[in-house]
């Protein structure tokens, strides 16, 4: 089995990669096809555990040998116990959840401290399309009509730099993307089309 | 029933203590294995068998003569490679393929009939394990088994856990409801109320209480099925006629092939032997039986420390075992911080589609067991 190496993994999964510790525990909620969790099991020994929605990808995952249970993160995390983790990952799902305020919570009840990634509502694309055009606006990074999109809170960077105020979570860490790069921190609510927080207990 | 071709069975050299407290002696437990067993012993794997399975997983039915109940699943380069692995499928206890059970003869010589006692599955995981001791094995590479087989791998787990790496449970629960307690008391009363029945005790009589297994198989045949599938299969389609009879005949299809599998059961099974897994499968839930009245009976507890990876698989359209049960077990799974995976795959065939034609679950079953 081979592992995908680190430049292989999206720019957000690679930033968390790199601040994971080696043999740490790790829950990757929405974990996709597991290429993040593969990669910490094979480059860094950690003890990692993944939930995901989708069955096709739940099957990927367990024929890596990577350990995933079909879920979603709305129903399944209450069943883990507090702080059974170290880290736990929600990238590119805060979106879709139907309480992310609450997801956040349980994020920071089963692990220590937590990475979150999400699309930027506010990115000047997203702004100028709805100001421009007056329509919700499809872009390369949320291509879908409002109607098909799973996307059904969408945030902002400052949305969730004050939810996180609102929830008493301590924001350790940010970073910004865009196009694939990270980007510097200056304007990232009108720059960054994407963003990753990382979280603890506050 | 018919007569007894000659299995592989080996006589346990202790006792078995059961969980009804009685002990059954000189136990005989008749298995199969395919694929040859390491130098380390490190690559055997046992599949459990279901309710009226027997532990021709992958060679010649004997007595029907038909294939293994899952060659599609175990052979030479396929997802439980026999090539690679040393596979053990042995009949349960209570069964009636060469393991102890009511058919078979007590020490006075007489077959046991009633007097066989009432197990559990977890006796029936007893006397797998004594199987194993025998064989050398200290440490599956892995346990599988799909419905009652799941039944006995989590059970397993729970109760031994050092004897298994990896368990994969699929189309199966951690405890009877009352919908399956209440499908399974349909056909023990069926088997009862067969006048040849005579209170268990028909071996000697040439007699046996073939109607009322059938209908037991009928009935629970029922249940293995889904409405989806038994409405594509049949229909309302009429049996070889062009109209109704205006009798009680079997003028439709799903009838007549509901007596076919009663009547086919009856030929290579025996009454008692279903009469005393039934109950043993009612009788299970796995956090009552780990909390042996000392323990909070929670699920989790069950598996607490256990150091096996847990895989689980559930389908869709199965509904006597269905996809909330399968959760059940991974939450606690979860709770108790074991490594565990779990899908539900898409089939329309209901409960019976583990054993049925299934790439997705191939890939799963293949990648976990890696």
């Amino acid at each position: 089995m081979t592992a995908a190496p680190n430049n292989a993994l999206r720019p957000d999964l690679a930033v968390i990669f790199d601040h994971i510790e080696p043999g740490s525990r790790a829950l990757d909620v929405g974990c996709g096809d597991g290429i993040l969790m593969a990669a910490l099991r094979d480059q860094k020994q950690v003890d990692a555990r993944g939930i995901e929605i989708n069955g096709a990808s739940v099957e990927r995952c367990v024929a890596q040998g990577l350990s995933v249970v079909q879920g979603d993160a709305d129903h399944d995390l209450t069943f883990y116990p507090d702080g059974a983790f170290d880290y736990a990952i929600l990238s590119q799902t805060l979106q879709t959840a139907a309480r992310p305020d609450r997801i956040m919570q349980e994020l920071l009840r089963v692990g220590r401290r937590a990475f979150v990634s999400f699309p930027n509502f506010a990115y000047w694309r997203m702004r100028w399309a709805l100001m421009s055009k007056g329509q919700m606006p499809v872009t390369r990074h949320l291509p879908v009509t409002w109607y098909e999109t799973e996307n059904i809170h969408h945030v902002t960077v400052k949305d969730f730099e004050l939810l996180a105020n609102d929830l008493g979570v301590a924001i350790a860490n940010r970073w910004f993307f865009t196009q694939e790069q990270e980007i510097g921190e200056m304007g990232a609510n009108w720059r960054a089309e994407y963003a990753l927080f990382e979280v603890g207990r506050g | 029933m018919v007569s007894n071709p000659a299995f592989r069975a080996v006589t346990l050299p202790d006792a078995l203590p059961l969980d009804s407290g009685e002990v059954l002696e000189n136990v005989s437990i008749a298995y199969e294995t395919y694929g040859e067993l390491a130098d380390d012993k490190g690559n055997a794997i046992l599949l459990c068998h279901a309710l009226t399975g027997d532990q021709f997983v992958a060679s010649e039915h004997p007595v029907t003569g038909k294939p293994g109940w899952w060659e599609r699943m175990v052979g030479p380069g396929l997802p439980i490679d026999t090539n690679r692995y040393h596979v053990i499928c042995a009949n349960v206890i209570g069964s009636c393929m060469g393991s102890s059970g009511p058919a078979a003869h007590a020490s006075d010589g007489k077959p046991y009939a009633m007097r066989f006692p009432v197990i559990t599955i977890r006796d029936m995981v007893r006397g797998l394990v004594g199987l194993l001791d025998h064989l050398g094995i200290a440490q599956l590479h892995a346990v599988v088994g799909g419905s009652m087989g799941g039944m006995q791998a989590l059970s397993l787990a729970a109760n031994f856990p050092d004897r298994a790496a990896r368990v994969l449970a699929i189309a199966t629960t951690a405890r009877h409801s009352a919908q399956n307690i209440a499908f399974h008391e349909v056909g023990r009363q069926a088997i009862m109320a067969d006048p040849n029945w005579a209170d268990g005790d028909y071996y000697a009589s040439g007699s046996t209480p073939d109607s009322g297994l059938a209908v037991a198989r009928m009935a629970a045949h029922i249940t293995y099925l889904s409405e989806a599938g038994l409405t594509d299969k049949f229909g309302r389609r009429l049996q070889d006629r062009q109209s109704k009879s205006f009798g009680f005949d079997a003028d439709f299809q799903v009838e007549s092939y509901l007596r076919y599998q009663g009547s086919g059961f009856t030929r290579r099974f025996d009454a008692n032997s279903y009469l005393y897994i039934t109950r043993a499968m009612d009788y299970f839930d796995l956090a009552e039986e780990c909390s042996d009245g000392k323990g909070s009976g929670l699920l989790a507890d069950a598996f607490a420390g256990t150091p096996a990876r847990f895989c689980l698989v559930s389908f869709d359209s199965d509904w006597l075992y269905p996809t909330s049960e399968s959760r059940h077990v991974v939450h606690a799974l979860n709770a108790a911080g074991a490594p565990v995976s779990f899908v539900e795959l898409s089939a329309p065939y209901g409960h019976d589609s583990f054993l049925l034609e299934s790439p997705e679950l191939d890939r799963v079953v293949k990648g976990f067991i890696e």
